[in-house]
């Protein structure tokens, strides 16, 4: 009986010695070779795969940057400028700086601004309600309210709000990794430049229709008077289809376009209280 | 025998064709008509009109911007009060005339007598010229400019010419009662259509719950190569190519056209329209409407103006009901609900249908349960529950290798879904997505 089980050891240990013989020579013979810098490139990353930086996953978007001679388009909005210099140091090469970057909500149309005309009870995702009409508020271009940014955010960053129907970011939670950018029907999501204390002004309104049927529709909507291009002394506001447009990265937020604005579309968040007491701020 | 009908797949809602047998009352001109300059498939109109410039009846105020485009006439005589954006069925604005109209005259050239002319010496490339001038479309609602149609391309040759009297849909009943009152005409169109195609056999295909229709039309074309054939009722027996097959047993390949197997489709409006364009010299400026609905108080078939708001039609056919909850652009199965009744009648537009609040409750939508029931009725031999869940994950690439592209859109599989899932909602919205994929590659 014994001698069985010796023969059966003594059968599976040469098969085994075998076969590590050949799977030794067939590794060395079909090596790829892999910078080991990727694996530590990849360890730096947040580990997201969040697709942010427009790659497929961190392991991606790591081999790109140990590979890639210039590193002008690639960044990783989620880890930021500290991920960046980890990964910098890492590789031996210089990082570039880039300012931090938020989504911004582009719509104040709130059932209050803009009185919902009609039901919508179909399929509740923005793609498929942009795709049949216009929308509950009757607005072709603001936020229909359900909720496609929401679904696609990673980060637990942006949710709804059940008493203006808009989504509301979370500054603090927010990487930028522009899902929500994507996934909106209507572009109303922007990504811009985060500023000190999380303090913005944008034109909180994305219509291009003419003013008077812009303003039938909802009462803050951005009616392409100008006042606001005519006031900014740092040329950071443009003019385009009917509406404003405030450059980010111009903006030096000194909160003059806030106060001419006839229809409220300018918003202003995380300021201080101004001194003079005429103007109200929009937080409401 | 039994009768004809498609092979594959197939639905039968209930019929509620409330209008049918009512005659067609003719509807004044609207005090204000808004003409969209984009009534058909394709490149929309480029415009000829500007504000203050006055218009007669017939005078032509758009034209056709391309081969796939077509001419838009005034349906009113009148002044042009604004070229602007005005809502258009979709609840988006897009660019369209307002008349304002100031009596009814005519052109001179239109022939607006009742007189039956019949035989046509014209040859067939004026037949075809006539039809773009007068902005034929396809009026059974896909609004494909119609002398492209008659264009065969190079290399295919037609051989039937078929006339879809079929009117599938639920409730609808314009084109049966086209075929009703206007028999003669109808005969006529169709004789010029096979001229200007160059076909000798024409079918009319019309589905047996009309069988006046039927015989009304047999006794017309009795003597000549135009044959009625009855079909078997069965959703989507409209569709071109599911009439096709209905009648001729000839499959159109995936993402060909009725052409590729020599039939040339055409609803029986259309005929109609090129009998008046060819015959009376009279453009595309009017419809047959049905408007109806189980609260409506008088359902009925209009022939009405282009341009007329729809809240004029659901005024003469007896006001909105209390309980409407819904009012729908064509049929309850392919129509589209409005976002109000301020929006113009079109060259497509084939009916306007209220729904009660009963009508338009929506069940609770519950996960897929494999049934397969949409797979049964899908006739086009889609797998609608995949291509739903693979547009939902946005897996674009996935659907066109599923041949989402062949979707005729007729909603079969979410009408008969046990779990009511909203399956054509996701999947029009892949298709959507998937011919932007398919264009952006051609484009490369």
């Amino acid at each position: 009986m014994s001698q069985i089980i010796i023969y059966t050891i003594i059968t599976l240990v040469a098969i085994g010695a075998a076969a590590a013989i050949i799977l030794y020579f067939a590794a060395q013979k079909f090596k790829v070779y892999e910078d080991p810098r990727i694996d530590e490139v990849e360890v730096a990353l947040p580990a997201a795969n969040c697709g942010g930086c427009g790659f497929p996953g961190c392991r991606n978007f790591a081999e790109t940057l140990v590979k890639s001679d210039t590193w002008d388009d690639l960044f990783c909005p989620v880890g930021g400028n500290e991920t960046m210099s980890k990964v910098a140091a890492i590789l031996g090469r210089e990082a570039i700086e880039q300012a931090p970057k938020v989504a911004v909500v582009r719509c104040n149309g709130t059932p209050e601004f803009r009185p919902r005309v009609t039901e919508y009870d179909g399929a509740p995702t923005c793609a498929i309600a942009h795709s049949l009409y216009s929308g509950e508020g009757g607005c072709p271009h603001g936020c229909l309210g359900l909720a496609d940014c929401v679904v696609v955010c990673d980060f637990d960053a942006i949710h709804m709000d059940p008493v203006t129907d808009l989504p509301v970011v979370v500054d603090d939670k927010c990487t930028a990794c522009g899902a929500c950018v994507e996934a909106c029907p209507r572009d109303i999501i922007e990504l811009r430049k985060k500023n000190k204390k999380d303090r913005k002004i944008f034109v909180s309104c994305i219509n291009e229709e003419k003013g008077a049927v812009a303003k039938k529709n909802c009462s803050v909507a951005c009616i392409g008077c100008a006042k606001c291009f005519k006031v900014c002394p740092h040329e950071a506001i443009t003019m385009e289809n009917n509406k404003a447009f405030i450059d980010s990265e111009k903006c030096k937020l000194c909160r003059k376009c806030v106060v001419v604005c006839p229809t409220n579309a300018i918003l202003e968040l995380n300021f201080p209280p101004r001194k003079t007491d005429k103007i109200e701020t929009d937080e409401s | 025998m039994s009768l004809k009908t498609f092979s594959r797949g197939g639905v039968h809602p209930p019929e509620y064709k409330l209008s049918a047998g009512k005659t067609i009352v003719e509807l004044p001109p609207p005090e204000v008509a808004v003409i969209p300059l984009s009534q058909h498939l394709g490149v929309p109109a480029k415009v000829l009109v500007n504000r203050g410039d006055q218009v007669k009846v017939g005078q032509m105020i758009a034209q056709a911007a391309g081969f796939v485009s077509t001419n838009i006439h005034s349906s009113v005589s009148g002044k042009v009060l604004k070229v602007d954006l005005f809502m258009d069925s979709s609840g988006y604005r897009k660019m369209a005339v307002q008349i304002q109209v100031e009596g009814d005259q005519w052109l001179e050239t239109i022939d607006r007598s009742d007189d039956l002319v019949r035989n046509s010496v014209l040859p067939a490339e004026d037949i075809r010229k006539k039809i773009l001038e007068a902005g034929i479309v396809g009026m059974g609602g896909a609004t494909f400019p119609s002398h492209v149609k008659l264009t065969v391309p190079q290399g295919k040759t037609a051989e039937y010419l078929i006339i879809n009297g079929v009117e599938c849909e639920p409730y609808l009943t314009a084109d049966h009662s086209l075929m009703m009152e206007r028999t003669e005409e109808l005969f006529s169109g169709i004789q010029l259509m096979m001229k200007g195609l160059g076909v000798e056999k024409a079918i009319i295909g019309i589905e047996n719950n009309k069988p006046d229709a039927i015989e009304k039309m047999k006794q017309v074309v009795q003597g000549s190569s135009v044959t009625v054939q009855g079909l078997k009722v069965k959703y989507p027996q409209g569709g071109e190519k599911q009439l096709v097959q209905a009648l001729l047993k000839r499959e159109v390949p995936s993402g060909g056209l009725p052409i590729d197997v020599g039939v040339v489709v055409f609803n029986v409006g259309t005929a109609l329209a090129v009998y008046d364009a060819v015959m009376k010299n009279r453009p595309l400026i009017d419809r047959v409407v049905t408007v109806t609905g189980k609260s409506l108080e008088k359902p009925s078939n209009f022939i009405v103006r282009i341009g007329t708001p729809i809240s004029s039609l659901v005024e003469k056919a007896g006001g909105v009901p209390d309980d409407t909850a819904k009012v729908i652009n064509g049929g309850p199965m392919m129509g589209k609900a409005l976002p109000t009744l301020d929006i113009p009648i079109v060259k497509g537009s084939s009916g306007i249908l209220l729904i009660n609040k009963n009508e338009a409750r929506r069940r609770e939508v519950k996960p897929c349960i494999r049934c397969s029931k949409c797979v049964t009725v899908c006739p086009m031999g889609l797998e609608p529950y995949l291509l739903m869940t693979l547009s939902e994950k946005a897996l674009y690439e996935r659907m066109e290798p599923e041949k989402v592209m062949d979707c005729i859109e007729c909603g079969s599989c979410s009408y008969t879904c046990p779990s009511s899932r909203p399956l054509l909602d996701y999947i029009r919205m892949g298709k959507a997505e998937v011919g932007k994929i398919m264009r952006a590659r051609k484009a490369v």
